[in-house]
């Protein structure tokens, strides 16, 4: 089978094989789409009923879901808008579209995420007397390889985590992918983050002392993940920082977003 | 057929691609916290170790000789692409439990071995029943490691508490060593061991044999 090793022949092999895989690749990618965006929406609210603390597995996610109000706040001012709405907003795409946001550098961006956008998406759920009683507020920023995704939950009062999750990161799995630990999520519910209007949450080297005095404000690290957990920590403060929620969260307790 | 046979259950004990070729490693640490991920795992590299075989073999009196592998890895890539998306769309989370790993069946050295060494030298059939035979002899491994790794490492199969945990009113302290990586070595080890115990014509013949210390007096 010399002839196999003619050039002509190399090439046109090499030709057919790509275009033969590149349909049946582009085939699946194409039929499967609508699926994988169901599951990823699905996902997406599972995230946030679990930041909040309400996640029952046994109960179907929509349903639970609907409890929860998708509201867009203007990041500038910390009050609501109705510029975009909140169904079709791609917080994700607006963050890097020029028109949208706002570059940051320097010391502005301890959460390297480069570009913030104007407008961002809040989950309030009201209790059943229809008072606020959680709220849920996007986060991300980057770790130790890529940028994580994910939700924070606070109480009513602002200042009390409920919950945090990350749905999307690319940390090395077993270390900085630990931010998906059961055991280490455990450990937020219940931290303040505001101390005097300072936003003092943070994660730390090691364990926490829990009889110190800032313990209540205070995360264990992940072990051997020391850039994941201090990637996870400037997101955190800089999210509920005053470039982030904290002026929202500020008019709302006050009543007046 | 009962070279067919041979070829579907050879991969097994006789030849195991893990416990005698030590192939796949990488893969066999990552995965095993879990039995209902491993399953996973095994489902989809079985997938692609077989089809990847049978669509080497069909082409296999066409291909160049000069770009046979890189034939072989486009074949092998679309595969795992296929399968990594089918995962995302019906199984969501595992497809996220797995994450690179997915990916990384493109890399995992038995699809490519018995690419190369199978299927490019025999017809479709026995290709594709080598595949699945090879897929099922790394299952079989994943399947024992990742048993014991749930099992003492968390008290619970395919997330199922067996052995109620001390944390949570139980009696069982689990081993943590266990959701490590370096356990599913141990594991391995002691599968290979109790494997050429078993079947000695897998013992190999040592490359060297140490030599004697020299005295003292010698070495002066």
């Amino acid at each position: 089978m010399a002839s196999n090793d003619g050039i002509g022949k190399t090439l046109t092999v090499a030709l057919a094989l790509c275009i033969v895989c590149s349909v049946v690749v582009s085939t699946a990618a194409v039929v499967l789409k609508p699926e994988q965006e169901r599951n990823k929406s699905l996902d997406m609210k599972r995230n946030i009923l679990s930041a909040a603390g309400l996640l029952d597995e046994s109960q179907g996610v929509e349903e639970q879901f609907a409890r929860v109000s998708t509201k867009v706040v203007d990041l500038r001012t910390g009050e609501f808008t109705d510029a975009v709405d909140p169904a079709r907003y791609d917080q994700r795409k607006a963050s890097k579209d020029p028109a949208q946001s706002v570059r940051l550098a320097g010391e502005d961006d301890p959460a390297k995420i480069i570009r913030k956008e104007h407008f961002s998406l809040v989950y309030l759920v009201n209790n059943e007397q229809g008072q606020l009683d959680k709220i849920i507020l996007p986060i991300h920023g980057y770790g130790l390889w890529s940028t994580l995704y994910g939700f924070i939950g606070l109480e009513a009062d602002a200042n009390t985590v409920t919950g945090i999750g990350f749905y999307e990161h690319g940390e090395t799995a077993g270390l900085g992918g630990e931010v998906d630990n059961p055991r280490w999520k455990n450990i937020w519910p219940g931290k303040k983050v505001y101390d005097d209007g300072q936003v003092e949450i943070e994660v730390i080297k090691g364990s926490v002392d829990p009889a110190g005095a800032s313990a209540e404000h205070q995360i264990d690290g992940l072990a051997g993940a020391t850039l994941t957990s201090r990637g996870v920590s400037n997101l955190v403060r800089y999210w509920l920082g005053e470039s982030g929620f904290e002026p929202f969260l500020n008019n709302l307790k006050r009543g007046e977003a | 057929m009962s070279t067919m046979k041979e070829t579907l259950l050879n991969p097994l004990f006789n030849n195991n691609p893990i416990a005698l070729q030590i192939l796949g490693i990488c893969s066999a640490l990552a995965v095993t916290t879990s039995m209902q991920v491993t399953v996973v795992m095994c489902i989809a590299l079985t997938t692609v170790v077989a089809f990847s075989n049978l669509f080497v073999s069909v082409v296999r009196n066409h291909v160049p000789g000069s770009i046979r592998i890189i034939v072989q890895m486009i074949i092998i890539a679309s595969l795992v692409i296929v399968v990594d998306q089918v995962l995302k769309a019906v199984a969501y989370d595992i497809s996220k439990k797995l994450s690179v790993f997915v990916g990384l069946i493109i890399t995992n050295c038995i699809v490519m071995g018995r690419a190369e060494a199978f299927a490019m030298k025999n017809p479709p059939l026995p290709s594709f029943i080598d595949g699945i035979g090879n897929g099922l002899g790394y299952s079989i491994v994943l399947l024992a490691v990742g048993f014991f790794r749930e099992l003492l490492g968390a008290g619970k199969l395919f997330g199922v508490s067996i052995m109620p945990l001390v944390t949570e009113g139980g009696w069982y302290t689990p081993n943590g060593l266990m959701l490590l990586a370096p356990s599913a070595f141990f594991l391995i080890g002691l599968l290979i061991w109790a494997l050429r115990s078993w079947k000695t014509d897998q013992v190999e013949e040592p490359d060297f044999t140490i030599a004697k210390h020299t005295t003292a007096q010698e070495g002066v």
